[in-house]
Order: structure tokens, then C-alpha cells, then sequence
């Protein structure tokens, strides 16, 4: 959703894309880059090497005191008592009829204390569903103007980062996160990310922004960095599975329906929507969202409709061309009787139909080394 | 990149060579460096009419998708089935080996409103600045 009164938020970094090249685009009421030498390319480094995002777009909230615990797991699908203190999960933030409000990071900082990111155009809307439903004296803080966020992704972001840091980043798993300096300042540094790849995202000082910027970028020249924008960040998260709020799910759909039922703990105790992702789970969701493959030449784009004999049966969520499997893939929405692997579908592209097939999900998975 | 001089270039990024009463078609430099990596051209079958002004084809980059207007009217003689192929050779080598369509011209090629190089180098201009 664009700002009220059509001006554009810039984050910190904003005149330092300008002066890389970054072609800039509107995203979420943001002026953001879209991409700098090309979406090909900045994907292509992530997968292989490296890449630098500016995300300081994205919100953060932060919940303290003895009810924060009782009021995320209220809110939130996953189990936020699993966490320990330095991990983190992906989770949903729910409302009564089981859709979701935005789906979100939640980190575990301290024995009552959690550290919220969540996306940026919905960042006003979460604060406000958390303190309406704050019914357990929990400390509840919108600091997204607090914070910038860096992403580093991309099989060499461990090699990048390190002389940079004093987090042992060798020791940091997947989904975990620790509070050290990154160039003499006092960050939050998570394994978390984005793109389907290893690499880190750095919650910072807005104050410190181009200075830490500009040394991971100096860092990680002679790896072959390159400052990335939301078009790869977009199609990197696609080739991976990965859902985007607000075309792959919104407050009219729920996890179940949108392939993550792996975030719904429903046995951890009440919370909002739990009743009705408890029937989804019992009888089956009567659409699901899955993934497909263009099997003639085309890009199925968002919302493009998806044909079975003759019928329009659900909508593209989210579809482009990928650079590193170089085919145009897709997220569906679509009746559970069309939704096995192998099911034939089409895709009405300008009123064209093309032929598409469903693909399990993630598209790509990086490996493990 | 220069623009060559023996092109005329529409107001939509599309170039025309013209060669007596046949046109080839395809898209500037400037449009190829607007939309990115291509990946995807639809172009219209041999003996399609297309229409000066009118949209004849679709080109796509990873991140949008742009519509081709044709600078003259005809029928298509000719497509170039190796670029539908090969997209990506628009990037490298739009007003060369990147033509897209030949065109018999069934009336003359409206050059009152095609520019010349020169003039369209400054058009370019002008729309970059604003």
C-alpha cells in the first residue's frame, strides 16, 4: 500500500542506490531499488556467489515482559515456546478466521523479550492487531525506525561477513541468530534469508547504514559481491518456494491454503483461527497452493488465470521466469481435485492458453555443503 | 550505443530498415536496455497483416512484459524464428541480428512519423531526463 499522501519512504541506503546505478521502483509506499546490473546477474551471484540487499524496508516490532510469551502465541501459528533464547522461526500472524495478517520472523532474545520482523507495507497493520489483542500486559514497540536491515546471501556470505563480525558465524545454525558487532557496531546477525541460499540478515543502526553497507560491499569484492535489488530478491525467493504476503497469501487465506500447515502447531493451545485450521486439517482445505511449470513457451505473471478443461479453476499467485533453472515457473491457487503432481493445467497468458504442469515445491534447493 | 543512421525509429522503440517496399522490423537499443533480460518474444506468423502503430508481438524480460508495435503496415514476409529462440541475443545486439519481422508494405512507411537517428537519439534523451 502506497504512503497516504503519495510520497515515497526511503530507507538510509536510498542516495547510495542512485549513485551504484539502481534503477528504483515503488514497492509496499517505499522507493526502493528494483536492480543495479540486471535481475540475471544479481540472481546468478546470489546462487553462486554473492549479494547485498538493502531491506531496511522491512518492519520491526519487538515484544517484552512476563505476557509476551502468552500474547505470541495468541497471535502467532507456530509455537513461539519451542524457541530458545537466539533462534528464531517463520511464522503467521493470524486473525479469528484463520487467515493471516502478515506471515513474519520471530526471534527469541532474551527469557521474555522477542524481536518481530515483519513486512513493510503491513508493518503499521501488525502493530496495531498486536496491541488491540494485547490483553496480557506485554511491552509492545513498532522500532522499524529504529533498525536498517542488510541481507547477505549467497554460498560465500560466511567468508564475506566474518572478518567483519565478532558473531562466530561458523557456529551460528540455520535459523539462529546472535547479538555482536559488525564494523564496531552492535547488530543483531541471524542466519535467516530469503533466496533458497546460505547468508545472514543484519539488523543495524539506521545511523550506521552506508558505512556498513559500503564495507561488506568492500569486503566482499574480491568474491564477487553484488548489491542486489527486490527483482532478484523476488525471483530468488520464487525459484526457492518461498512465499510472498500479499499475492501467495493474505487475511482471506489461510496457512493451511497456502502450503504451511508446517507452521501451524495446533496442538500448542489456543489461538486466533486455531478452530478452523483444526477443520482444514481434519476434512482437507478445498484449495491449495502449488507449484507449476510452463510446459510451452510463456510467462505466466501474477493473477493470470489457471485453466482446467475449459474452466477457469484459480489464479497464478505469483509467477515469472527464474535465471537459474531458467524456466517459468509459478505459485497457484487451486481446487484440491487439480492439485497432485503431474495434474495438467493451463495458463491464460493475454488470453492465450498455454500448457503447465504441477511441480512440487521448492523449485530449487540449494545443496548442502 | 550509437543509433545507425540507416534506420528510422519509432516513438515506441521499434527501428524500421527500409529497403523499397519491404520493412524489417525490431526494437531499439534504449527499449532492450528498459526492459532487461529478455527471455521471451511472440512474434506474428508469416502472413499476418500488422498495422503501423498497431501492437504486432509481446517481448518479455524476467520483469515485465512489453508490447511490439509496428512502425509500418503490411503483411509479414519473413520472422526471425532463430531470435524466438534465442531472445537473449536482443540484449546483446538489438539493431543487428536481432531483427524480428519483414513486412511486404501494402502502404508507404508513415515517415513523417518515424525519426531519424539523430532525432531519435534526442527523443531517447528527453525521455530519460523527464
Amino acid at each position: 500500500m502506497a504512503a497516504p499522501t503519495g510520497v515515497l519512504r526511503k530507507t538510509a541506503l536510498n542516495e547510495t542506490h542512485r549513485r551504484m546505478g539502481a534503477r528504483m521502483v515503488e514497492f509496499g509506499g517505499w522507493d526502493m531499488p528494483l536492480e543495479y546490473s540486471g535481475i540475471v546477474p544479481e540472481h546468478m551471484a546470489v546462487r553462486t556467489r554473492a549479494g547485498l540487499f538493502d531491506v531496511s524496508h522491512m518492519g520491526e516490532i519487538e515484544i517484552e515482559g512476563a505476557g509476551a510469551l502468552a500474547l505470541l502465541q495468541k497471535l502467532t501459528s507456530n509455537d513461539v515456546s519451542r524457541l530458545q533464547i537466539g533462534q528464531a522461526h517463520y511464522s503467521g500472524l493470524m486473525n479469528e478466521r484463520g487467515g493471516m495478517v502478515d506471515d513474519l520472523l520471530v526471534h527469541r532474545v532474551g527469557e521474555q523479550s522477542y524481536f518481530l520482523c515483519v513486512n513493510a507495507a503491513r508493518r503499521e497493520a501488525d502493530y496495531d492487531w498486536i496491541t488491540r489483542h494485547n490483553d496480557t500486559g506485554a511491552r509492545v514497540r513498532n522500532t522499524s525506525d529504529d533498525y536498517a536491515q542488510l541481507a547477505l546471501q549467497g554460498p560465500s556470505s560466511t567468508a564475506i561477513l566474518q572478518p567483519l563480525t565478532s558473531v562466530n558465524l561458523s557456529a551460528l545454525k540455520y535459523y539462529w541468530f546472535a547479538r555482536g558487532t559488525v564494523c564496531a557496531v552492535e547488530c543483531l546477525v541471524a542466519r535467516t534469508g530469503y533466496t533458497g541460499e546460505d547468508g545472514f540478515e543484519v539488523y543495524l543502526p539506521v545511523s550506521e547504514s552506508e558505512r556498513i553497507w559500503n564495507a561488506i560491499f568492500e569486503a566482499g569484492k574480491s568474491e564477487g559481491i553484488v548489491p542486489c535489488g527486490l527483482g532478484a530478491r523476488n525471483t530468488l525467493r520464487l525459484e526457492a518456494g518461498m512465499l510472498l504476503y500479499g499475492h501467495d497469501m493474505n487475511e482471506e487465506t489461510t496457512p493451511l491454503e497456502a502450503n504451511l500447515r508446517w507452521i501451524c502447531k495446533l496442538e500448542k493451545g489456543p489461538f486466533l483461527g486455531r478452530d478452523i485450521l483444526q477443520r482444514q486439517a481434519q476434512d482437507g482445505v478445498a484449495r491449495v497452493l502449488v507449484g507449476f511449470e510452463m510446459r510451452e513457451r510463456g510467462i505466466a505473471r501474477d493473477d493470470a488465470p489457471v485453466v482446467v478443461d475449459d474452466t477457469v479453476v484459480g489464479k497464478v499467485t505469483s509467477g515469472s521466469y527464474v535465471p537459474y533453472l531458467k524456466r517459468s515457473i509459478g505459485l497457484a491457487r487451486v481446487p484440491r481435485e487439480y492439485s497432485a503432481t503431474g495434474q495438467r493445467i493451463s495458463i491464460e497468458i493475454r488470453g492465450t492458453r498455454a500448457a503447465a504442469e504441477i511441480v512440487p515445491t521448492p523449485f530449487y534447493r540449494r545443496a548442502k555443503g | 550505443m550509437s543509433y545507425p543512421s540507416n534506420l528510422r525509429y519509432s516513438d515506441q522503440h521499434e527501428w524500421v530498415l527500409l529497403d523499397g517496399s519491404v520493412a524489417t522490423v525490431g526494437i531499439t537499443d534504449h527499449a532492450q536496455k528498459q526492459l532487461g533480460d529478455i527471455v521471451f518474444l511472440e512474434l506474428p506468423k508469416v502472413g499476418a497483416i500488422v498495422e503501423a502503430g498497431k501492437p504486432c508481438g509481446t517481448v518479455e524480460s524476467v520483469k515485465a512484459v512489453s508490447e511490439i508495435f509496428s512502425p509500418v503496415t503490411g503483411a509479414v514476409t519473413e520472422v526471425n524464428s532463430a531470435l524466438i529462440e534465442s531472445p537473449e541475443w536482443i540484449n546483446q545486439d538489438p539493431h543487428g541480428k536481432s531483427w524480428m519481422i519483414r513486412v511486404s508494405l501494402s502502404a508507404p512507411a508513415p515517415l513523417d512519423k518515424l525519426f531519424t537517428a539523430a532525432q531519435y537519439e534526442e527523443y531517447v534523451r528527453q525521455e530519460t531526463a523527464s
